[in-house]
């Protein structure tokens, strides 16, 4: 299969998936913090942690790297509105939380990619 | 942000559909980049950083200019900002560049690389939004 249709039938998931989980999230909590996409991009970092070690390792074939990587995990993730988001809320005088949001989501996408990278090597 | 009124309403599936075609787009023009602009596993992953920054400044421009700006038709929101621009930047490869780049022994280019894509990407979509901004003040003052 061409990279370009493994990268397009990951992405088709990917997006709508980061779109619904947001909705969902976001209808749950009153919070100023954005949750959904802070846990669109846990969640895709931990997928792709686990599939690029799984790659590495000779588990899994590149083709998954394409497909689940670069498609359904790189539009399942986003930086353009975690950064907006920041935006938003230092413009809004919640500087506070738009600290917390860059601290906790760097944080939480590093340690979600070594834990999917722990996680590859079960198989 | 939170709306409790969400819960009960239907999905728009017009609106998943848009986002998904969006997403593709979006990812195809970030696969097509790194294809053509490809960084090996030790070097400093200047495409990837470049894409997000890219995509920041564009969505700093975009939503001020249809929420402050000319409102647009309900579906150009989630098709070009959720869809393209968030299908195009990408969080976990970025995490996943700085992993590697540290596996490697790369630790001050990890760190560089970590520190310099955030703190460009911030400036990016404040300058875009600031810069669309002043372009709408000027066009309201012209009138």
């Amino acid at each position: 299969m061409s990279g370009y249709l493994l990268v397009a039938v990951g992405a088709l998931v990917g997006a709508p998936t980061r779109y619904l989980t947001d909705r969902l999230v976001q209808a749950r909590h009153d919070s100023l913090f954005p949750w959904g996409t802070f846990a669109v991009n846990l969640f895709g970092s931990l997928a792709l942690g686990l599939v690029t070690g799984a790659v590495l390792s000779g588990a899994a074939s590149s083709q998954w790297q394409l497909l689940v990587g670069t498609g359904f995990c790189g539009a399942l993730t986003t930086y353009s509105t975690f950064s907006y988001e920041t935006l938003r809320l230092a413009e809004s005088g919640a500087r506070g939380f738009a600290a917390a949001n860059v601290g906790l989501s760097l944080a939480g996408g590093l340690g979600a990619v070594y834990l999917g990278s722990e996680l590859a090597k079960l198989f | 942000m939170g709306g409790s009124s969400r819960v009960t309403e239907r999905v728009p599936l017009d609106v998943v559909a848009v986002v998904a075609l969006g997403g593709v787009l979006g990812a195809e023009a970030r696969y097509g980049a790194g294809r053509v602009w490809s960084t090996a596993a030790e070097a400093f992953p200047w495409t990837t950083l470049t894409i997000n920054v890219v995509g920041c400044l564009v969505i700093g421009v975009f939503l001020v200019a249809i929420t402050e700006g000319r409102p647009a038709h309900r579906l150009v929101r989630p098709f070009f900002g959720t869809g393209v621009l968030g299908g195009f930047t990408t969080f976990s490869t970025y995490c996943v560049d700085v992993q590697r780049l540290l596996n490697h022994g790369q630790s001050a280019k990890a760190v560089g690389y970590l520190a310099l894509t955030l703190a460009a990407a911030l400036a990016a979509v404040a300058g875009g939004a600031g810069a669309t901004r002043w372009v709408l003040r000027r066009g309201a003052g012209a009138r």
